[in-house]
């Protein structure tokens, strides 16, 4: 646990503890609009689609590819330093939202736009598991 | 025809020393702008009816413009702080306009600055730049300012072919019109290899990629065109103004390669009846070179995908097809955070009063401005020019 001192962590709200108690779990779940079958993230008390307020919890495939990214070099404070240097990527989810997150699991070099990855969940803590993303490997 | 257009004019304008100030806090730098502008105006403080401020890092306030107008000691009719981080400028003009416009107050002072590298703590600095990104769902990837960006830059090369390269001469034309700029923070001309020589930042940025960190202001006096006629120099009519507004966070825009600017620009265009082609310069926000790129497409100086080669060809230069940043902008002039802005405003003032020395566009009559805030979030184009119709 002490690898993650000094990050940033993530507080959860009531909206939101749904999402972070997925994680722990192992699942990541997303919003779904029951009125509209789209999803959202990240959570909302709306429907950011249609506007309705019928939201209800899904798992995602955990699939998605890389919209964008980029190599930090400097890290954001100290307790990004042994991470550094870091992919921060954009994630499109397989069913539709974009998500921020760290590619991991790679050589920094290796990523590119439009690859294929899938999530992992990394352990801060005993209440905050952090989803990653790491390169969907042949034949997986 | 929009009620706003030329209904306002700008009278008064003048920059702060700008780069490294030390001796003078951000209320100080900000008090200083106002009465340099006051100055330029001919004006005494007690003529401006109206105040807009926005708030300073280095030396916050709860009640910002509160906080001048007390120390200036007037007493305005209209004051207000206003915050939409590097659009901050031109929402406080359209603030201005609007207030002028619907009887509140006659003639308005727009005063901002900060002290970013006189006036905070190295780690004071650090604590400001850890707290970007949504604290849930971007925070803990451990993002930083300039990274948001690359991952702009990233789209858009990968989107259409740019190269680091293309960035890279943003930096250097902004240079060489900084070079020409007597108050400029960076004077020192660079090349395309300097850039890419630099230390990487967050891959493709490279540090001369990146805008600078300054102490500075700058101020303006806004007044309703029927007035403007009376002063020492010739009015600057506000022609078009336009803002969009998309997203706070970049894992919510709904496009990286494209932006608001598309909706702020469309907005000041038509207010203005003008088009691109019919500007002479174009001051843009480039607190990072790719967003420079975004926004020639954006506001429609180059096609979709093409402002990569547009700027290899040297068009965005002095002598070229779109004069961007005269004055060397947020990464050769000086960038003290939210009143960043304000630089291109009063630059774009000299331009049009053809008092811009080395750097003057030779009859100079429109050109545009634009500014954004947030991560390509808060987007406000403005349309100057010197004939009132």
């Amino acid at each position: 646990m002490d690898a993650h001192a000094g990050k940033h962590f993530p507080r959860p709200t009531p909206v939101s503890r749904p999402y972070w108690e997925g994680c722990r779990e192992g699942r990541l779940l997303l919003q779904l609009c029951t009125g509209c079958n789209r999803h959202q993230f990240y959570p909302r008390i709306l429907c950011s689609h249609c506007g309705a307020s019928t939201l209800a919890w899904a798992q995602a495939s955990g699939h998605g590819t890389v919209q964008s990214y980029t190599v930090v070099r400097r890290p954001v404070s100290p307790g990004y330093a042994a991470d550094t240097p870091y992919v921060i990527a954009l994630i499109a989810l397989a069913e539709g939202p974009v998500m921020m997150s760290n590619v991991v699991g790679c050589a920094p070099e290796d990523v590119s736009v439009g690859m294929p990855v899938e999530v992992l969940f990394e352990t801060w803590s005993g209440e905050i598991t952090v989803p990653k993303f790491r390169p969907v490997t042949a034949g997986a | 025809m929009h009620p706003l257009r030329g209904a306002i004019a700008i009278v008064g304008a003048a920059d702060t020393a700008v780069g490294i100030v030390p001796g003078m806090s951000a209320t100080e730098l900000c008090v200083d702008a106002a009465l340099r502008a006051l100055g330029d105006a001919g004006l005494r403080k007690d003529q401006v009816d109206g105040l807009i401020t926005c708030n300073a890092m280095a030396e916050p306030c709860m009640y910002h413009a509160e906080t001048i107008a007390e120390y200036l000691q007037i007493f305005p009719r209209y004051c207000v702080s206003a915050a939409t981080g590097g659009g901050t400028t031109f929402a406080a003009l359209h603030q201005a306009a609007s207030a002028i416009m619907a009887g509140l107050c006659h003639t308005v002072l727009i005063t901002m600055a900060d002290s970013l590298r006189s006036g905070m703590s190295r780690d004071q600095a650090m604590k400001t730049q850890s707290s970007c990104g949504h604290p849930q769902f971007e925070s803990p990837y451990g993002p930083t300012v300039p990274s948001l960006y690359a991952l702009i830059a990233r789209a858009h090369m990968a989107a259409y072919g740019t190269t680091a390269e293309q960035m890279a001469e943003v930096a250097v034309a902004c240079r060489a019109h900084a070079a020409l700029h007597p108050g400029a923070q960076m004077r020192e001309p660079i090349s395309v290899q300097d850039v890419l020589a630099s230390r990487l930042i967050a891959d493709p940025l490279h540090l001369l990629d990146c805008s600078l960190v300054s102490d500075g202001g700058a101020a303006v006096i806004v007044t309703s065109a029927d007035r403007a006629r009376d002063f020492p120099h010739a009015p600057v009519y506000l022609l078009g103004i336009g803002e969009g507004h998309s997203h706070e966070h970049i894992s919510q825009a709904h496009s990286l390669t494209t932006s608001a600017a598309r909706e702020a620009g469309e907005r000041a265009y038509a207010m203005a009846g003008l088009g691109p082609s019919d500007m002479q310069f174009a001051q843009l926000y480039d607190c990072f070179t790719p967003t420079v790129l975004v926004e020639l497409e954006d506001l429609g100086f180059c096609g979709v995908g093409e402002s990569g080669p547009f700027v290899q060809e040297g068009h965005i230069r002095l002598g070229g097809r779109i004069p961007v940043n005269t004055h060397g902008g947020l990464l050769s002039h000086c960038h003290p955070g939210n009143p960043g802005s304000m630089f291109a405003l009063t630059e774009s003032v000299l331009q049009l009063r053809g008092a811009a020395g080395a750097r003057q566009i030779q009859g100079a009559k429109v050109g545009l401005a634009h500014a954004q805030g947030g991560i390509m979030s808060s987007h406000a184009t403005i349309i100057l020019g010197t004939e009132r119709n």
